[in-house]
């Protein structure tokens, strides 16, 4: 069983009207159980487009997209997936837990059941001092990892994350994206990983799917094998520099996208 | 800081009393310097001392009894027209959240109905509600206030409540609602209601302030006995052999609206506690 599959998948938006934005062609993409997959292009490509159309928070304009072997909107009312953005989107109003809490709430647990399930999270991401404090008072690296724990706390195998660490320095960056390989070992979850940054897509992932833009489409998927293990001395790899090389190389050349575009590096 | 401001009011008044013109300051033939004499604006220590004094000659008991129990009389009148108008307010406010259809529909009437003169509209209310017979259900006179101060509450509760549901909730947050496949209701509940407290709470306090406006107009315009708005009337009467007694009245009425805007500060108090101090607005 696949954990995404995508099949001859386009969008279009405002269809047939004048503003009408091709945002994807001819997408076509194969995700297996335990496999970390990284979305990387310049801006208007649609990466993130097409991370909500896995999520089915978009419908695609043609074509057919299955998570976990059923139809997306029937895997997104199932909760077979979590979700990050790049702004933790924690609800201010809300202890850490309680955050947590959230999409167990919407799943009808009762409460004790998910204080523990919340607990065990927090736990996971290293935050366990931090039950009740508030989202104003932790970090934006901690509340990243909060954002984490609430999309992990329904157990989904697959975690759908857009830019999580765009806005966080590079030195937490570094740090969190390590937690998140150590996460996902121990939960043995399948990631599919929207990002600007060349060296965090070749370490985080199994293989980096390059996207050119207007309209997007996908350029070439590189393979990214570095061994399972990856620590602070996979950074400093030659066989790192040579696939973050390779992914530079496969980048070049694309139209750069407009004023709201980040850097294509760090 | 507000006992402050008070004092403030009062050396201002005074200066006024002792710079103003005693007649007014005329332009042109029009006044337009209020008069300085003590009929027109009698001095603050004969306000304050009017509050020991009786109401009337030979009367036991001092008027601040008769103004506080009018006040009080006001006062429930003023929270029943919140309660009533902050509801259904709230109540339009979802409606209209949910379908944009209906705001598009009822947003324009709703700003035309604040257009309607109270004044105009309070004998109507007093008498269709003295033909209402449901069950066993008399329609009380004081009812009719508390409707017309619940006439003017609902409209900024409205509004303000709507913005608050509709642009308070960050977009990756009903996103995120949305990837929990969570209801429209389970969003309203969970997210677009917390997120729209800081829209609320000012609303709110328009609403408590408008309701007190609309319960004293009704009382004066339906001469209802018991509250501010009839005593204001009564003494006003007075004004040139007892200046200070109208004025009695019209701080007890000040006084409520003053008491209405604290309710809400708790209600406020209460929603925001896990706030970032700097986030609550108002």
């Amino acid at each position: 069983m696949n954990a995404v599959e995508i099949r001859n998948v386009s969008k279009v938006f405002n269809a047939g009207r004048p503003n009408a934005v091709e945002a994807l062609v001819d997408i076509d993409l194969t995700i297996e159980p335990g496999e970390f997959v990284s979305l990387i292009g310049p801006s208007g490509c649609g990466k993130s487009t097409e991370l909500r159309l896995i999520a089915n928070l978009l419908e695609p304009t043609t074509g057919e997209i299955s998570v976990n072997a059923k139809p997306a909107r029937q895997a997104r009312l199932d909760q077979d997936y979590g979700m990050a953005f790049q702004q933790a989107g924690l609800f201010e109003w809300r202890t850490v837990t309680k955050n947590v809490e959230l999409p167990l709430e919407l799943k009808g647990w009762d409460k004790e059941r998910r204080r523990a399930r919340a607990l065990e999270m927090l736990d996971l991401v290293k935050l366990s001092d931090f039950a009740d404090h508030l989202p104003w008072q932790l970090s934006g690296g901690m509340q990243q990892r909060v954002a984490i724990a609430r999309a992990l706390a329904a157990r989904p195998s697959l975690l759908l994350m857009d830019e999580p660490f765009g806005a966080l320095d590079e030195m937490t960056r570094e740090h969190m994206q390590a937690e998140l390989l150590r996460i996902c070992a121990e939960t043995s979850t399948t990631v599919v990983f929207v990002t600007h940054s060349i060296p965090e897509a070749v370490y985080l992932s199994t293989r980096v799917v390059v996207m050119s833009p207007r309209p997007g489409r996908t350029k070439v998927v590189i393979d990214v094998d570095l061994g399972a293990e990856r620590n602070v001395d996979t950074r400093e790899d030659p066989a790192f520099f040579r696939k973050v090389t390779e992914v530079r190389e496969a980048l070049r050349g694309m139209p750069i996208g407009g004023p709201d575009d980040m850097a294509l590096e760090p | 800081m507000f006992a402050l401001s008070l004092v403030l009011v009062a050396v201002l008044w005074a200066l006024y009393k002792w710079v103003g013109p005693q007649d007014g300051g005329k332009l042109f033939g029009l006044t337009v310097l209020p008069r300085a004499n003590d009929t027109a604006m009698p001095h603050v220590w004969e306000m304050l001392s009017r509050y020991a004094r009786p109401e009337r000659r030979g009367a036991t008991g001092s008027i601040a009894l008769v103004v506080l129990s009018g006040a009080w009389f006001t006062f429930r009148l003023a929270l029943t027209g919140f309660v009533i108008g902050a509801s259904v307010g709230i109540a339009l406010a979802v409606l209209m959240a949910r379908y944009k259809v209906i705001e598009r529909g009822l947003l324009p009437y709703l700003v035309v109905s604040q257009t309607i003169p109270l004044i105009a509209l309070a004998p109507l209310v007093v008498s269709w509600g003295g033909k209402l017979h449901i069950g066993g259900f008399e329609w009380p006179r004081w009812l009719s206030a508390s409707v017309l101060g619940a006439f003017l509450a609902f409209f900024p509760v409205a509004v303000g409540t709507l913005r608050g549901l509709t642009s308070a909730p960050q977009p990756a947050s009903l996103e995120l609602m949305d990837s929990y496949a969570s209801s429209w209701w389970q969003t309203l509940v969970k997210l677009r209601f917390p997120a729209a407290v800081p829209f609320m709470i000012p609303a709110l306090k328009l609403g408590a302030s408008a309701s007190v406006i609309g319960v004293v107009v009704a009382e004066l315009s339906t001469g209802l006995a018991g509250g501010v708005g009839r005593l204001i009337i009564e003494y006003s009467r007075e004004s040139t052999s007892d200046p200070a007694k109208v004025f009695t009245a019209v701080f007890a009425a000040a006084a409520i609206g003053l008491a209405m805007a604290g309710l809400v500060g708790l209600i406020d108090l209460a929603a925001s506690r896990n706030r970032r101090p700097k986030d609550v607005l108002a």
